[in-house]
């Protein structure tokens, strides 16, 4: 007779609904571009899967690449379409870092619980380490505090599941600013100068390629199957955070451009652009509207359709 | 270290609705943006970050054409 099912351990192991805290785990969803060489601006920088982010020393450089999986290949299981390749070219020196990082929005994710984060991942280079820090900042409240929990693991040339169970800080006696872009931050160090020993959990100087896929970041104390959404779904949680639009610039001076962003950022979006060129043109987003509108308030020197990114990262 | 935004220009642009400032025009990371006046874009909150700090001065806005000018 099978098991009857057990109503504890389902909610435990919350079976039900939504599981995974990390957006686009399985780095389906490329809006920038698929590749990108040579990223190393010394601040962080989105250059590569959506939400993730390479934090760098100005002296390391990464070259990003989506990278699809074999069809019918039984490395990593389930037949998961893509990874996240980063080839790392670290300088030397004690305050140089490498850091693929993820913000999660708001603070209060999984803070004073236990926490599982599971991933799969190899590198060309045996015996290198990732460096696992969990983060907290605050949004503008109390200062940001690191390393709230920690641990580290061992890659191979091979494609391996690793599972870490960490303890996430209370956030018990400390306040949330009123901008709303407090964060729970996950840095997976690649590589780490000595001044970072602590922090990056021994990772030190590393180079070579790390390749990732299907991150997960779950409450409890076990490692669950990685949860799947569909391309839809993932795409419309991270546009919440960034997406390209379509706009005309014109000759004809100062016009509000009826755009509506397919999904409403977290908050009023910093404006660029993606490709096209204004001519000249300054464009607005309007104060307080994430939900779209972006403002042409000074002529362009001819009419050009332009791509807009539309920007409101953590 | 800190993730650190590196802006090397800020320029508030005039609203031509009102006298307000609306979006403040910034070379970040080598490249031109338009950051809303609000502090939950990242944005926003690095450049104030980094005028309180010294590190930054926000330039004015341009004059405004006026009417028949």
């Amino acid at each position: 007779m099978a098991n009857p099912i057990n109503l504890a351990t389902l909610f435990r192991e919350q079976i039900g609904g939504r599981r995974n805290l990390i957006i686009n785990g399985a780095m389906q969803v490329w809006q920038r571009g698929t590749s990108a060489t040579g990223v190393g601006s010394g601040s962080g920088t989105y250059e590569t899967a959506d939400r993730w982010k390479f934090i760098l020393d100005p002296a390391t450089t990464v070259d990003s690449y989506q990278q699809a999986f074999t069809l019918g290949q039984t490395d990593v299981p389930g037949e998961p379409e893509f990874y996240l390749e980063s080839d790392v070219t670290a300088s030397t020196g004690a305050s140089t870092y490498y850091i693929l990082a993820q913000h999660i929005e708001d603070v209060r994710s999984l803070a004073g619980q236990t926490a599982t984060l599971s991933f799969w991942a190899k590198s060309s280079v045996g015996g290198n380490k990732v460096g696992i820090e969990f983060n907290q900042s605050f949004g503008g409240g109390s200062t940001r505090v690191t390393s709230v929990a920690r641990d580290s693991v061992t890659l191979s040339t091979s494609w391996q599941k690793f599972s870490v169970t960490v303890d996430i800080s209370s956030i018990s006696g400390k306040t949330i600013g009123a901008t709303s872009n407090s964060y729970l931050e996950l840095y997976l160090w690649c590589s780490a100068g000595t001044d970072f020993d602590f922090r990056s959990s021994e990772t030190g100087l590393q180079t070579g390629q790390f390749d990732f896929a299907l991150i997960q970041l779950e409450l409890g104390e076990t490692a669950t199957p990685f949860e799947h959404r569909s391309y839809g779904e993932e795409l419309a949680l991270c546009q919440r955070y960034y997406e390209i639009v379509g706009m005309t610039v014109t000759t004809v001076g100062q016009f509000d451009n009826a755009v509506s962003y397919a999904v409403t950022k977290r908050a009023t979006p910093t404006l660029s652009v993606f490709s096209g060129s204004l001519a000249g043109a300054t464009v607005l987003g309007m104060p307080n509207n994430p939900v779209g509108q972006i403002r042409q308030q000074t002529n362009s020197t001819g009419a050009s359709d332009v791509a807009i990114q539309a920007n409101a990262e953590l | 270290m800190q993730d650190k935004i590196n802006i090397t220009s800020a320029q508030y642009i005039q609203s031509e609705f009102d006298d307000s400032p609306s979006n403040i025009k910034a070379i970040i990371d080598g490249m031109e943006m338009f950051v809303p006046i609000e502090p939950a874009n990242r944005h926003y909150a690095e450049i104030m970050r980094q005028v309180e700090a010294g590190e930054l001065t926000i330039e004015p806005a341009d004059e405004q054409p006026t009417e028949g000018a």
